[in-house]
């Protein structure tokens, strides 16, 4: 249920924002975002957008699992 | 900007080459994944059979359905037949046994329930339907505690006299404090919910650390789930423990301040009743007296009642990750998706719903 997925912003009317769901046209309240702009991925659970989706982050992490995994020798 | 694909077999397979390794030195390990969504994933991806065998990956109390008591079925149901109110809830909730019926049989018998994918549709409806009285049954673990808190600052707001709410809100971090407290069960390691995560940060699981109980904060797509429990896995190898967030895309190590703001100007914590688990402390939340006049118990003065489990079902056990679903008699056998016995087996994220579609 704690189920949430990522939709771009592609309008903002006060704290409602329209959002590009995987192409399907969504309407989410961005008021607990309030910094989100205009083509920002936001994460959006139940008509809400719980936070950012931060791109800088996600290719960090990215690095790190396939540093992780090719350590030779280490866990 | 763009979204990064966490899905590279490739990596994925050389981490369970790592986790086989960091593993070959330890005993039994028992890691338990505590989303509901972590648990399905799990499942559809046959994880358990690529890991090796002294690590076991159990699942939790993570379905908020699961755990809402029989109670507040069998009270939302009565308020739906007869009573003039619109019961509104999440799809989720309609088709989980009560103690008595389900709000899909419900409904079936004439019952008025709306099912909706947000409470803010449910506010609008009660706006736009004035003559009408409206109560929304809020479940959900922190993800869904922010949008219901601003669901009830809404109905508020615009003054609508017809809109309640009934709260039923569970939380994640004391549920897992009584769960490692539980010798029996003996959980080495956690896989946490990356989207609960997301609105409390990692500061409410300081404690694990404190019990020397590793735990990464983990998103949903394959690589995330392999790199959480590779980053358990060697946190136990070097006897290491702390949180670690491996979902930092999503979660902030603060969570969302402007949420947890608004959950407690609208909420307090209250003990509750985990379904089959029993009373945690500190565990639940309840409408801020400021608020009172949204909740629906007391505008209807109900009380809600905990039953005991439906006969032979043992979701308690399953819930608590003492057992694996096939070890419940009922399992596969008289329980299955289509004649349910417990609420385990009905919602699309119970662990008995999981291991039946993918791991029978
Ligand atoms: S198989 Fe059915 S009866 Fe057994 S624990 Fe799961 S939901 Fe309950």
């Amino acid at each position: 249920m704690c189920l949430a997925v990522p939709a771009k912003i592609i309008s903002i009317e006060g704290t409602t924002a329209k959002c590009d769901m995987s192409g399907n046209t969504t309407v989410a309240d961005i008021s607990m975002v309030p910094d989100a702009e205009i083509g920002d991925y936001v994460i959006i659970h139940a008509g809400l957008a719980l936070q950012k989706y931060d791109e800088q982050e996600a290719l960090e992490t990215l690095a790190l699992f396939k540093e992780l995994a090719d350590k030779p020798d280490g866990p | 900007m763009n979204l990064v694909s966490f899905n590279d077999p490739q990596i994925a397979g050389k981490l369970l080459d790592g986790i086989r390794r960091a593993a070959s030195g330890t005993g039994t390990i028992k890691i338990m994944e505590v989303c509901g969504t972590h648990t399905m994933e799990i499942g559809r991806l046959g994880l358990r059979s690529l890991l090796p065998e002294n690590v076991e990956l159990v699942s939790g109390p993570g379905c908020p359905v699961c755990v809402t008591p029989g109670g507040v079925i069998d009270t939302a149901a009565e308020l739906a037949l007869g009573s003039g109110v619109v019961v509104s809830t999440f799809g989720d909730m309609v088709r989980v046994p009560g103690t008595r019926t389900s709000l899909e049989k419900t409904r079936t018998n004439g019952g008025a329930i709306q099912i909706v994918t947000s409470p803010l549709q449910a506010v609008a409806n009660a706006e736009s339907n004035p003559q009408k009285e409206f109560v929304f049954i809020a479940v959900g673990f922190e993800t869904t505690v922010p949008v219901v808190a601003r669901a009830v600052t809404m109905t508020c707001e615009k003054n609508l006299e017809n809109m309640s709410f009934i709260i039923c809100h569970r939380l994640v971090p004391p549920a897992l404090d009584t769960l490692i407290a539980d010798r029996d069960i003996g959980i080495s390691a956690f896989l946490l919910p990356g989207h609960v995560s997301a609105i409390i940060g990692t500061g409410p699981y300081a404690f694990l650390d404190k019990e020397g109980v590793p735990a990464a904060i983990t998103g949903f797509e394959s690589l995330d789930i392999v790199g959480g429990i590779h980053a358990v896995v060697t946190m136990l190898a070097g006897r290491h423990s702390g949180v670690v967030n491996r979902y930092p895309r999503v979660v902030k190590d603060s969570g969302n301040s402007h949420a947890m703001k608004l959950i407690d100007t609208v909420f307090r914590p209250v003990d509750a009743v985990f379904r089959g688990i029993g009373t945690i402390p500190q565990s639940g939340l309840a409408l801020r007296e400021k608020f009172a006049r949204v909740d629906a118990c007391r505008k209807y003065g109900i009380k809600i009642r905990e039953h005991a489990m439906p006969q032979g079902c043992a979701c308690g056990a399953v819930l608590k990750g003492k057992i694996i679903p096939d070890k419940c008699p009922l399992f596969a056998t008289s329980c299955t998706p289509d004649t349910p016995v417990g609420p385990c087996m009905v919602s699309s994220e119970g662990s008995c719903a999981a291991y039946y579609r993918y791991e029978r």
